[in-house]
């Protein structure tokens, strides 16, 4: 029963995607030329997702603790530090190359695009890089 | 000004609000942060303790790939200019940079970014400038793809 539930999500999230037409690289990346022929999409998807996430976790964050146990998540201190920008500049650099972040890699191996293979492979290598290197998550 | 192309706001907001009301559901359930990378990466760390629905969470996202490409033929689009290096040197800076960062699109962007959590919107602010650079320096100055 939980399994199906978080497979809803998840299926909830990847059908979000494509409908968005965030599993295409080339509107992403036509997102990011800003300089060039500009394709706005990604910045709508933002707000949509926002929208209904910023007034969602509002109403939901009113109940004792999360539904299947566990608590809510308590806001981290706004510590921005160096980590924070070198990983958030090393992660665009990569979303620039190509057009993929996390989310689409893996929802166009969903699609059959096995072209997003090679680069989850690399993604996965690149995590474990943080945790074991850097010690991310320890 | 920069001239717009194919920008399609309809679907992009149906499509962000879906993205959206999956993520109030991690949080209503598991009390999560519905992060990619976050999901996904800590499958593979040792200290993370509440695998399985992350695994799950994973499963749903190709699963929802799949359904939406198989019942909307439409919009199935999938345009790639990149060569195998360049996928790899890509996916290895997106995998580093994002759980360094402790967070992507995602967590950051959509999640951390609506709440008003302050590192959430310096890393998105940072990651999209970031974005913007590496497009302008490879598809402008470097001449590559479309000019």
């Amino acid at each position: 029963m939980r399994a199906a539930i978080h497979i809803f999500t998840g299926a909830l999230f990847g059908v979000g995607l494509v409908v968005a037409g965030m599993t295409n690289p080339a509107k992403v990346v036509g997102f990011l030329d800003l300089f060039g022929a500009w394709d706005p999409s990604l910045a709508l998807v933002m707000v949509g997702a926002m929208l209904v996430h910023g007034i969602g976790a509002r109403l939901v964050t009113r109940r004792e603790a999360p539904v299947l146990g566990g608590s809510f998540p308590t806001p981290s201190k706004p510590r921005l530090d160096a980590r924070l920008f070198i990983g958030a500049s090393l992660f665009g650099v990569g979303w620039g190359l190509v057009g993929f972040c996390p989310g689409p890699a893996l929802t166009n191996l969903g699609a059959q695009h096995l072209e997003a293979l090679s680069f989850v492979g690399a993604m996965t290598v690149g995590m474990l890089v943080a945790q074991r290197g850097f010690g991310v998550d320890r | 000004m920069p001239e717009i192309v194919n920008f399609t706001p309809g679907s992009a907001l149906l499509g962000g609000a879906l993205i959206g009301l999956s993520a109030v559901l991690v949080l209503l359930l598991n009390g999560k942060v519905a992060g990619i990378s976050g999901i996904y990466g800590r499958l593979f760390s040792p200290t993370t303790k509440d695998r399985p629905w992350r695994a799950w969470f994973v499963v749903g996202l190709l699963a929802g790939g799949a359904l939406a490409t198989g019942a909307w033929p439409e919009l199935d689009k999938f345009e790639l200019d990149a060569d195998l290096p360049q996928l790899l040197a890509a996916g290895f800076l997106v995998g580093l940079g994002t759980r360094l960062g402790g967070g992507c699109t995602s967590g950051h962007g959509v999640c951390g970014a609506s709440r008003g959590s302050k590192r959430s919107l310096a890393a998105t602010a940072t990651f999209m400038l970031a974005g913007f650079v590496t497009v302008y320096v490879t598809h402008h100055l470097l001449g590559g793809g479309q000019a």
